[in-house]
């Protein structure tokens, strides 16, 4: 088996917040997350395979990046991710949360057992890591 | 598996010498950083937990409760210390390897008993040319 990575880095906007909650409540639970803030995200995919013995590759570099493109650059890249997307509706956008919804996304595309892991790093001293079935 | 990782610093003086070594062997085994008037560096130390997202909170552990853990538990006894001198290492020559054994040793029991995460791994990067990893790969 081996393992290939890919990296991509989004920016995007995003507060901490629950619909069910009123927004003092949202801020004693979240702190100054609550606030509209936003970062650099960098998104590490990695794939896991045989290398196919003609090509010699896992997958080629150009459909991982084009499915990349379309499932994670437009959805979130230079948008809010409360307002633009769907996902963090009902959820608040930790980065716990995001790592989730993109290790979705990808698993439900790319090829069945292919995804072995992804690791999102909102910050340089924070990242969170999603493998195996998803939680 | 979710898994959420915590990188901090601290700076360290120590040297690296066995008390049952002769002044030789103690240079043959470390080297440079057998030096008697010790040196130091500037640690990386990287913290994984994994567990389950809480519904209400979205997340597997507030950083900031995690960093009061890791500063009470490990770097109370790390930063700008003098490793030698830490009562963690009478008996343990303070190597990035046994670092990362103490630090993953005292962070197992109160991460398990004051948040909703198990200790998944402790990495402590020395200089950015080695690291040192205990625990969970994965």
């Amino acid at each position: 088996m081996v393992r290939i990575s890919r990296a991509i880095e989004f920016s995007s906007s995003l507060r901490y917040e629950r619909p069910d909650l009123s927004p003092e409540e949202n801020r004693r639970l979240f702190g100054s997350r609550a606030s509209r803030h936003g970062h650099n995200y960098r998104l590490e995919v990695t794939l896991e395979g045989e290398p196919d013995p003609r090509t010699g590759m896992v997958l080629d570099l150009k459909i991982l990046n084009d499915i990349l493109e379309r499932e994670v650059m437009e959805r979130f890249d230079h948008r809010d991710l409360n307002d633009d997307s769907p996902f963090f509706e009902k959820q608040p956008p930790t980065p716990e949360n995001v790592a989730r919804v993109i290790y979705q996304l990808l698993s439900e595309v790319l090829p069945a057992g292919l995804l072995q892991r992804i690791r999102l790093e909102p910050e340089t001293d924070l990242w969170v890591e999603v493998s195996g079935a998803t939680p | 598996m979710i898994a959420l990782t915590r990188r901090y610093h601290f700076a360290a003086a120590h040297v690296l010498r066995h008390p049952d070594f002769d002044d030789a062997e103690n240079e043959r085994v470390y080297g440079k950083c057998a030096n008697p008037n010790g040196h130091g560096h500037s640690y990386g130390l990287e913290v994984t937990v994994a567990g389950p997202i809480d519904r209400d909170t979205g997340r597997v552990v507030e950083p900031e409760r995690l960093d009061a853990l890791v500063r009470q538990h490990a770097l109370e006894g790390l930063a700008d210390r003098f490793l030698n001198d830490q009562p963690a290492f009478r008996d343990l020559v303070p190597t990035a390897e046994n670092i990362a054994l103490v630090v993953h040793a005292a962070l197992e029991e109160p991460i398990a008993e004051e948040t909703r995460t198990r200790l998944l791994r402790v990495r402590v990067e020395e200089t950015r040319r080695n690291h040192f990893e205990c625990g969970e790969s994965q």
